[in-house]
């Protein structure tokens, strides 16, 4: 790592209001997931500012980040990344265990949100007993439980078919609908038009910013 | 760190990870378990050859005459030495500082008969002290006196077999025996570590078996019992000024071989020990090198269950693990791991040598032990280790950046 640098955002400027859900596009190689990761404080900018929820991201160490991020922060990654010797229940309960919140607390509020992606009776069952749009639905409980400013998707419906991918859209935008903000990165039109704004990137430069007329998911479900 | 919610979490990743959780467990269960029973055996060899060599007493010399082999003085070579009552009362009277007791010791074979039984023994006449010698145990009645020595009394002590052969069950104190065609009274039983052949024989008074052969006052061999006090050094120069007032006396070349030989236990004893000495260090070796391989072992086990979980930590650290939660949850869950299997192995260890006792004889290993403090000891020094193995890669794992650890397939 480290020795071959590659410059592959050159000069990125928006904001996002709260409750936005917006959609980063671009092909591959356009630098989306590597602005998803900084933004996610996964990764470090070279230069630049970042200020979330009014507290400015710069010098952390990985304590510091690692606070941030539970706090703030909530992930969906287009591999799920489950803990596979974990139920589904306790992978969600995790980011609350990191918040030392009592077992018990723990269990409940990971059901509530097993129950919201409507998992509960899985709650119990190892991811790979799972198919893949359940599991994304128990990382978005996961992202959730931690009750974060942004929830983070990158590439969330790569993984799966398109029904499947409309279910989770269909999810993520019921979630949005309850005022949480949500930044989606995807190569694809019809997930990106789901989102109520869409940010094109291209070759590490935003090449359009533009709001959308929101399609809603359960149409195609 | 040590909340009960730490606990939970460690034993259900312990519980759900039961490959890795056995092997780091076995790895370090096996190492303790050879450590233990490598140190027990070579304590159970060590045990074997003191029970060889310790059974009579150390401060010791058997002082034996022979033929000459050099003309010395005007005598001619060939000359056969021996010893007789004045050497006894002139060893006693030029070495009193040194001296505890002096015995003669003149060795028969004789027929002895009781009743209808009857066999030859190996029949010991001794002074009273002899029995010092000997580490004669008295099972019943009493061993030789100074008077049985002075009245030439024809009592013998028998040894705990000639009993059996002659007496079976029947009480032997009290009663008279036949040796060689003289009535002797049986005054007491003893026993004698050294095994078989020292309990089929019997000691009586030197006086009397003087008395019996025409009154010589011949002895066979002498036996000199040195005070402890005086050393070992003390005993190597008690040797060679006793050497040489009995060559002087005796009129034997002091370059003479074999006209007469002092065998000097001191001299043995500090050989034996030294070979002791020996075997415990290289059962050491031995056991140090068990358990640096055991150390290795653990490490390469921790380094390994960190490398495959470096994933899942990059996914702990996303959700917001911190690293200190990150090294903490590795090394409590190998600590926790090495302590326990560690302890087991050691207390299977314990079991299997106490079990043993003294099956393996026949191989030279006596009741094999280990003192718990050294078994521990080793433990936790496995486990310091294994905690250490575990940290330098659980350090490294939380360092690196989330993003890299879940790209880690």
């Amino acid at each position: 790592m480290g020795s071959n640098s590659l410059h592959v955002l050159k000069g990125i400027n928006f904001t996002a209001e709260s409750g936005e859900l917006v959609a980063i596009m671009g092909s591959s190689g356009s630098g989306k997931s590597t602005l998803l990761n900084i933004l996610g404080m996964l990764d470090e900018a070279d230069s630049g500012e970042y200020t979330l929820d009014g507290v400015p991201i710069k010098n952390l160490n990985e304590t510091k980040a690692a606070k941030y991020r539970n706090k703030f922060l909530g992930f969906v990654f287009q591999s799920f990344n489950l803990i596979n010797y974990k139920s589904a229940l306790e992978n969600v309960a995790l980011p609350l265990y990191y918040q030392r919140i009592p077992r018990k607390e723990r269990q409940e509020r990971a059901m509530k949100y097993l129950e919201q992606v409507g998992l509960k009776e899985w709650a119990t069952h190892l991811p790979n007993e799972l198919s893949g749009g359940q599991k994304q639905r128990v990382a978005i409980a996961r992202a959730m439980a931690a009750e974060p400013k942004v929830l983070l998707a990158d590439e969330p419906t790569g993984a799966l078919d398109s029904t499947t991918s409309y279910e989770v859209m269909d999810l993520l935008q019921k979630i949005n609908d309850l005022g949480n903000t949500i930044l989606v990165v995807t190569h694809e039109n019809d997930i990106a038009h789901m989102c109520k704004r869409i940010i094109y990137l291209k070759d590490g430069v935003i090449v359009k910013d533009e709001k959308v007329k929101q399609v809603r998911a359960s149409e195609y479900v | 760190m040590f909340s009960r919610d730490n606990w939970k979490e460690i034993f259900e990743t312990i519980q759900k990870n039961k490959l890795r959780t056995f092997l780091s467990g076995f790895t370090v269960a096996l190492g303790i378990l050879i450590f233990v029973v490598l140190f027990g055996f070579g304590n159970g060899l060590i045990n074997t050859f003191d029970e060889f060599f310790s059974d009579d007493a150390t401060n010791t010399f058997f002082i034996f005459p022979g033929r000459t082999s050099m003309p010395y003085k005007g005598y001619k070579s060939n000359r056969q030495i021996e010893f007789d009552n004045s050497d006894l009362a002139d060893i006693k009277k030029n070495f009193a500082m040194f001296t505890q007791y002096v015995s003669p010791r003149i060795d028969r074979n004789k027929l002895v008969k009781y009743k209808n039984e009857s066999n030859n023994y190996d029949t010991r006449a001794v002074s009273s002290a002899y029995q010092f010698a000997e580490k004669t145990i008295m099972m019943k009645g009493r061993y030789l006196n100074r008077e049985d020595i002075k009245n030439k009394t024809k009592y013998v002590v028998i040894g705990r077999l000639v009993e059996q052969d002659l007496f079976g069950a029947e009480e032997s104190v009290g009663k008279y025996i036949d040796v060689a065609g003289s009535v002797f009274k049986v005054i007491g039983v003893f026993q004698d570590d050294a095994g078989d052949d020292e309990e089929r024989r019997m000691y009586l008074p030197y006086t009397t078996r003087q008395l019996i052969e025409k009154n010589t006052d011949k002895i066979n061999q002498i036996v000199v019992g040195f005070k402890p006090e005086i050393g070992y050094a003390g005993a190597m120069a008690f040797d060679a000024s006793l050497d040489k007032f009995l060559r002087d006396k005796k009129y034997i070349s002091p370059k003479d071989q074999n006209g007469i030989y002092i065998r000097n236990v001191a001299d043995q004893l500090k050989q034996n020990q030294q070979f002791a000495g020996v075997l415990q260090m290289i059962v050491g070796l031995v056991a140090f090198g068990t358990i640096i391989a055991g150390i290795i072992g653990i490490s390469n086990i921790m380094v390994f269950v960190v490398k495959e979980r470096t994933k899942e930590l990059g996914i702990r650290k996303a959700i917001g693990a911190t690293p200190k939660a990150i090294i903490g949850t590795i090394l409590l869950e190998s600590v926790f791991i090495t302590t326990i299997s560690g302890l087991g192995g050691m207390l299977v260890g314990i079991a299997i040598l106490s079990s043993l006792g003294e099956k393996l004889k026949d191989y030279f290993i006596t009741n094999p032990y280990i003192n718990l403090g050294a078994a521990i000891f080793a433990t936790a020094v496995l486990i310091i280790f294994g905690a250490l193995a575990g940290y330098i890669p659980a350090r490294r794992a939380a360092r690196i950046k989330p993003i890299v650890a879940l790209r880690d397939d």
